[in-house]
């Protein structure tokens, strides 16, 4: 049985429902990631968990226990806010012990508890500053120092890398993910940037509209989306979702795509993606991963299904680490992602091995997963 | 070429600042005339008054009219000075500031960090309240006034301003509060604290600069207040603000401009030392919020 358990959850504001039926389950020392763009009611979610906001239906479960009615304070939960939410008028030591202290413990204890906690987090020498004396990034670990002394069954953290700089949120995503490993508790984690999502989860759940598209682990997620919106959200730069047509006159079906100059491009699938067939003739969206595009050089050796395609390069973006060529396939732009050193030379025809592995298709119209 | 066009600006600016500074002077001159007059003519005998000269300087200096207004001077038919009258006003004004205040801190807290249906709707017609001429609750408010049988009375006095006052108090409090992160509040009912425990170990000790300015706003009204306190009291409820309009129009006798003067001073007296004593918290608390951390 998993630890927490969300079942048939729903909210409502009035008559605005945010949360339309959401079923979502993880271990205990899970971290389980909600991610999805803005409004799509994944911090209405963690509220809810957290108790703060009243759920309109459905169940949530911590530890086999139904948490619906109790009060946060007693859901032995923590939460980290976005804004960090420390107390203006405390001491980083009296914003650590509010909890304990509204709880009546002694004051020995609560020195105690304190002391670990800041050790943990190397905070001891903040201790006797206000939250105005310090920096992003040590406001951070405050807060994450007084979800950590409670001692809770539940993390909540909501965006809380969102407002430190960009080489700060790198290192505090390491800490967190380090934090999680020595302490083996349950995480439930809102974020919008997907690459935070694939780093610290054990399972990802994309949320859209109120609505759960897709829950699995980060590899699921990223390899096998269930549909366009999945596919679209996850991974940097996003997949290419390329309008093509299925073509079985051959002896295997093969993808006709519109390639540069009005010509078509043909891409044997090979006979492993006999779903397909079922498509004849008919319009499909091929999305394939920037790195399922390469040179033929750095192409995947192990994969079963590669095929060498001519592409005309339009734009050439050296990243150093990897450079990224768009390409243009089916009247759309489409990256790939070439070794470092690959020659290519932007306005000329250049050779690119396309991973057919790692391909994936979708129905146009439902937007749903085909093969 | 650069130098000379400097040295034309600098030499126009500061002919701009002397103007500036002329006009500013001409007008504190033409504003603190009024309190210089009071000042000279209650520390002259009334005979150098009546000789005619308001704006010279005394000569011969003497208190006697201060001591005469606080502790002698007769008020309606009570040689009293405006000593009583003046602790029935602070009698009045400190429990009335701190209740009306008080309560709308806590109005304010509800209006924004718990908010209710109807929350809205409930502050607008408080906010009408501010808008409602003291004139108008004037004859309701002596009849349950006299229902309470607080008619005539300092208690009497307190209950009505401390209500008068609560239009304004929520007003200030709620706009404060409205930009008071609410994740505050929600990291601390996480942390176990409740309704009043928020308020006081959270939004309270946050809200200096909030708090200063109602209190002066609180008090100077409340303080100067003169309508309520000449209908709803009697001659040994009277505050200040009565007395002293009774010491003035007391017909027994010469008029004691002097003493009149210095009457005057003392009943602004507090309201003066209210503003500059916590005015400049007030400042202070604004520049605390302005430099960032």
């Amino acid at each position: 049985m998993a630890f927490l358990e969300i079942e048939k959850l729903e909210k409502r504001f009035g008559s605005v429902s945010i949360l339309k039926g959401i079923d979502l389950d993880i271990d205990e020392g899970g971290f389980l990631v909600l991610v999805g763009p803005s409004g799509c009611g994944k911090s209405t979610l963690l509220n809810t968990i957290a108790g703060l906001e009243s759920v309109s239906g459905g169940e949530i479960r911590i530890a086999g226990k139904r948490v619906n009615e109790l009060h946060p304070s007693r859901r032995d939960i923590a939460m980290v806010f976005q804004s960090y939410a420390l107390y203006p008028n405390m001491t980083v030591a009296q914003n650590i012990s509010f909890g304990m202290e509204i709880k009546g413990v002694p004051k020995p204890e609560r020195d105690k508890a304190i002391a670990g906690v800041s050790e943990t987090l190397q905070i001891g020498h903040l201790l006797d500053r206000k939250p105005s004396q310090l920096s992003g990034g040590q406001r951070q670990r405050v807060a994450m120092g007084r979800a950590l002394v409670r001692r809770p069954q539940v993390f909540l953290f909501d965006e809380p890398l969102s407002n430190l700089d960009a080489k700060l949120r790198v290192d505090m995503r390491t800490e967190i993910k380090r934090l999680h490993q020595s302490m083996k508790r349950t995480i439930v984690y809102v974020t919008h940037d997907q690459i935070e999502a694939m780093t610290l989860a054990t399972k990802i759940a994309v949320l859209k509209d109120g609505v759960l598209q897709q829950a699995g682990t980060p590899a699921e997620i990223y390899n096998s989306p269930t549909n366009m919106f999945v596919a679209d959200f996850m991974g940097s730069p996003a997949m290419n979702l390329i309008p093509a047509t299925v073509n079985v006159s051959g002896k295997s079906p093969a993808l006709d795509i519109g390639a540069y100059g009005g010509r078509t491009m043909s891409l044997d699938l090979g006979a492993s993606n006999g779903m397909l067939s079922k498509f004849s003739g008919r319009p499909v969206m091929f999305g394939i991963r920037p790195e399922a595009i390469t040179d033929p050089e750095g192409a995947d050796r192990t994969s079963k299904n590669l095929i060498t395609a001519e592409c005309f390069v339009e734009v050439v973006e050296p990243a150093g680490s990897d450079t990224f060529a768009v390409v243009h396939l089916g009247g759309k732009e489409a990256v790939a992602r070439l070794r470092a050193d690959a020659k290519v030379v932007p306005g000329t025809v250049a050779k690119l091995a396309f991973n057919l592995d790692k391909a994936v298709f979708f129905d146009p119209e439902t937007q749903q997963r085909i093969a | 070429m650069t130098a000379t066009t400097q040295q034309t600006a600098v030499r126009t600016g500061a002919l701009v600042r002397a103007l500036i500074y002329a006009l500013l002077l001409l007008f504190a001159v033409y504003y603190l005339l009024p309190l210089y007059v009071m000042v000279v003519n209650s520390l002259k005998p009334l005979e150098e008054i009546r000789q005619g000269n308001m704006l010279a300087l005394p000569r011969t200096w003497t208190i006697e009219p201060w001591l005469s207004a606080w502790s002698t001077a007769q008020i309606g038919v009570q040689p009293t000075g405006l000593k009583p009258y003046f602790l029935n006003s602070i009698q009045m004004v400190v429990p009335a500031v701190f209740t009306s205040t008080l309560l709308g801190a806590l109005n304010g807290y509800v209006l924004t960090k718990w908010r209710f249906r109807g929350a809205d709707f409930v502050f607008t017609l408080m906010l009408l309240s501010c808008f409602i001429p003291f004139q108008i609750v004037l004859i309701p408010s002596a009849r349950i006034l006299g229902l309470l049988g607080l008619g005539g009375t300092v208690t009497g006095l307190v209950l009505i301003h401390a209500i008068y006052g609560l239009g304004f108090t929520t007003l200030f409090f709620r706009n404060y509060y409205e930009a008071f992160p609410s994740e505050l509040v929600r990291a601390a009912m996480i942390d176990g604290a409740g309704f009043f425990q928020i308020f006081r170990r959270i939004l309270l000790p946050s809200s200096g600069p909030i708090i200063v300015v109602t209190v002066i706003w609180q008090f100077t009204n409340i303080w100067n207040d003169f309508l309520f306190g000449s209908s709803f009291s009697n001659a040994d409820s009277q505050p200040m603000t009565v007395a002293l309009n009774n010491l003035v129009n007391s017909s027994t006798g010469v008029k004691e401009y002097n003493v009149h003067f210095a009457g005057a001073i003392l009943a602004a007296l507090p309201t003066l030392v209210v503003y500059i004593v916590s005015g400049r918290y007030f400042v202070r608390g604004l520049m605390a919020g302005a430099v960032k951390g």
